[in-house]
């Protein structure tokens, strides 16, 4: 019997996996779930916590031993427990792990562990440094308690939700008052092109803040650094700009330079040929009408503008004669090749030498040439096979009226057919 | 200078016992006689596939690498290549459409019955090679929508019990739908497929030939008045092609047959992927079976259905007419206007689904 008992208790216990999978104890949770109001709050924030998930707890942070039911223990200095620490202090405590390889191995091998080094470097690190308690620390932007994985849609700093997590002091004009600072970039930034791409084309690598002015170690690009900035993405537009006319005078002017002379900094729109001339012309803001640089950019307008009329000709052309049937799909490839050539004089145009345009706004123009004379065939093709067709369907009707006719005068004395009788009679 | 030519052949070839065959076949007049006339429509577009199939196979290469870009040869470089290809492919169409009316011709005439069991099987055979021709030839420009309802159609028959697998890897040749097939399909295509269908029509038009038209068991066929088939029947088959061949023209030169997109076996099943018209009813069946029903599979028991069903109209011959030889004109004819119904309407809605 007692050999019975020996061998069976271990059996059932290994059958209950429960009993081991019970996670460890946390009195901090414990306590503050029965609690109200702020105390109440983290306890119940943290359960969506990354950390968590990783197996942390209250106490990593604010010290103290979660194992211990007495809160007078848990939470004593000898504990290590410090309470809420001071904002001047929390880099520094995220970075007493965050900036530990060591100990970020065990949990992200792959994540970088520069952050409060960055920071440190930053306007909000320098001010914070400097005694400024009102600027951003690490929970400004990833949220404390409930702190989530950048990936995490739901985090603060996901691409998507970053610029409204900088617009909650950037564009509260109280808060930036002290600092001098504009606080209209998210508005404007919200009307630009890299937010559609990002909000409505859900694409999380267009720019949102962090993009052009690093997130850590947050700092405002300066004159000469915006055309590098914006070169990380548009590299041949920084090329052709960096060996244009444009970029001395423009590295020198004050108040930025480089990209955002023409097309500003948050508010990016769509770009177009009316910032080259008429009346919402950029360039006019420098050339007046009648100059040189005026008459250049007209030119560079009119070439573009007539690269692309020619194209869009070319196009509902070639979609004409594609809604009537006609085989087109060679020539409409081969109308891509034309709009790339009208992207790469848009590109060219940045050195602001129209020579440089020339080559691909003529390729360009061979390619509008030549698919508009496909779809005019196509169009002329359609012409002459409903002509022949009608051709075709007249001369059949002619022969099936001439059989029908045939038939009648065979028929009208009754031969061809034999009566009933008759073909009884046949057969027999 | 023609007599004597005529002669020099007659002495060769007995053209005189043709020409006395001719002379003595006729066709019953009756109210039902306009039904007589799809089995020539359907035989007629026929020998327009095999003329614009010979010529379409003077540019078309069989090859994944080359068959989309040699079709879309055919349609905007070679003289009247988009005639042929746009005709080829309406002409396909309407053979198929005017095959099936000619099947329920009979079905509705009860021309199945004694001694008419081999023609109906005959026909049956043919509709179904017309079927195979169909599915074959879809695939051959290799272009988007032909290859992914391709694999949806092997997909479909490799679910059938048993044997489905092995039938599935014999069309593909393959585990998938690639250049094995598109050689295979080509080669079902313009031989083997061809030359059954002649051979079996060969014997569909003999049996015709030798068991007469049928008439309707409503009407006796003593009395029934005859219209001599040449030239009487002839002429108006004529026109009747004539006809055909008009439309064939219009729909080619109004809307000509499109090329799609070349096949990417690496991208996306294109939406709304669904097979060609003859297939739809089917296709749509097996969409609103449930995954399982009892204790199989839904598509398997769709398929078994079908299989049923086709078995069951091909021994129409037995189960259609009672123990005297006379048809079953209510149990015919009702399952007869329940198929053509269902047919129609599933037709319908896997193409508006």
């Amino acid at each position: 019997m007692r050999a019975l008992v020996v061998f069976l208790v271990p059996v059932w216990l290994l059958a209950q996996p429960a009993l081991f999978a019970q996670p460890a104890k946390d009195t901090c949770v414990e306590c503050h779930t029965a609690m109200d109001g702020d105390l109440q709050k983290p306890a119940l924030l943290i359960k969506g916590d990354v950390h968590t998930a990783s197996g942390l707890s209250c106490a990593d942070c604010h010290g103290g031993d979660r194992l211990i039911d007495d809160p007078s223990v848990a939470m004593s200095k000898a504990k290590g427990f410090i309470g809420k620490p001071a904002r001047t202090a929390i880099p520094q405590l995220c970075a007493k792990c965050h900036s530990s390889p060591d100990y970020m191995r065990r949990y992200k091998p792959q994540q970088r562990v520069d952050q409060f080094e960055l920071y440190k470097t930053s306007i909000h690190g320098k001010r914070l440094a400097a005694g400024d308690e009102t600027v951003a620390t690490c929970i400004d932007c990833h949220s404390v308690h409930d702190i989530r994985a950048v990936k995490d849609n739901q985090s603060p700093v996901y691409p998507l939700r970053l610029p409204d997590t900088c617009g909650r002091c950037h564009a509260d004009a109280a808060k930036m008052a002290k600092y001098k600072i504009p606080t209209n970039q998210l508005a404007e930034y919200k009307t630009s092109v890299h937010w559609a791409a990002l909000s409505k084309r859900s694409d999380l690598s267009a720019p949102n803040c962090a993009s052009c002015h690093g997130n850590h170690g947050a700092k405002p690009p300066e004159v000469e650094s915006v055309s590098a900035v914006c070169g990380n993405c548009h590299v041949l537009f920084a090329q052709m700009y960096e060996k244009s006319v444009h970029q001395p005078i423009f590295s020198a002017a004050s108040g930025g330079g480089g990209c955002i002379v023409c097309h500003s900094n948050h508010g990016i729109h769509q770009p177009s040929v009316a910032m080259l001339a008429g009346d919402k012309a950029v360039c006019s803001g420098c050339h007046e009408v009648g100059s040189a640089g005026a008459k250049a950019a007209g030119d560079m307008a009119g070439l573009l503008n007539g690269l692309d009329t020619a194209l869009t000709r070319s196009e509902s052309t070639l979609t004409q004669a594609d809604k009537y049937g006609m085989e087109v799909s060679e020539a409409q490839v081969k109308l891509l090749d034309g709009k790339e050539d009208l992207v790469k004089a848009r590109l060219m145009m940045h050195s602001f030498r129209i020579e440089d345009m020339r080559k691909p706004i003529d390729a360009g123009m061979g390619v509008a040439a030549e698919t508009l004379r496909a779809g005019q065939a196509a169009l002329h093709d359609k012409d002459v096979r409903r002509i022949g067709l009608a051709v075709s369907v007249f001369f059949i009707s002619i022969t099936v009226v001439a059989i029908w006719l045939l038939l009648r005068r065979q028929e009208s004395d009754g031969s061809g057919y034999i009566e009933a009788q008759a073909s009884q009679m046949t057969k027999e | 200078m023609l007599t004597t030519t005529l002669a020099w052949l007659n002495d060769r070839l007995g053209l005189e016992g043709i020409r006395e065959v001719a002379a003595h076949k006729t066709v019953p007049v009756h109210s039902a006689t306009r039904w007589y006339y799809f089995g020539g429509i359907t035989l007629f577009l026929f020998g327009i596939q095999v003329v614009t199939g010979l010529l379409l196979m003077f540019y078309y290469r069989p090859t994944v690498a080359e068959a989309f870009d040699s079709v879309r040869f055919i349609m905007t470089r070679v003289e009247f290549g988009w005639l042929i290809r746009s005709i080829h492919s309406w002409s396909a169409n309407l053979m198929i459409f005017m095959a099936f009316v000619h099947m329920f011709s009979v079905v509705f005439t009860h021309a199945y019955r004694s001694p008419r069991e081999l023609t109906w099987g005959s026909g049956i055979a043919l509709l179904g090679l017309l079927l195979g021709f169909g599915f074959s030839g879809y695939l051959l420009p290799w272009n988007q929508i032909s290859y992914f309802a391709t694999k949806v159609g092997a997909d479909v028959a490799g679910s059938a019990p048993i044997v489905g697998p092995a039938i599935a890897r014999v069309l593909r040749g393959g585990e998938d739908v690639g250049a094995a097939t598109l050689t295979r399909f080509f080669a079902l295509h313009v031989m083997f497929l061809p030359m059954l269908t002649v051979a079996l029509i060969a014997f569909h038009v003999i049996l015709v030939q030798k068991n007469g038209m049928s008439t309707p068991p409503w009407l006796s066929a003593a009395n029934v008045r005859q219209m001599k088939f040449f030239p009487n029947f002839f002429l108006r088959e004529a026109m009747v092609w004539y006809i055909a061949l008009a439309v064939l023209g219009a729909l080619a030169a109004i809307f000509p047959w499109e090329l799609g997109e070349k096949a990417d076996p690496f991208a996306s099943a294109p939406k709304g992927i669904r097979p060609e018209w003859y297939f739809l009813a089917q296709f749509y069946t097996l969409k609103l079976l449930p995954s399982h029903v009892w204790f199989m599979e839904g598509e398997l028991l769709g398929i078994l259905g079908f299989g049923l069903v086709a078995a069951a109209w091909a021994l129409l011959p037995v189960w259609g007419v009672n123990k005297a030889g006379e048809a079953r004109i209510r149990l015919v004819s009702g399952a007869g206007i329940f198929l053509v119904a269902y047919l129609a309407v599933f037709t319908y809605l896997g193409y508006v689904k």
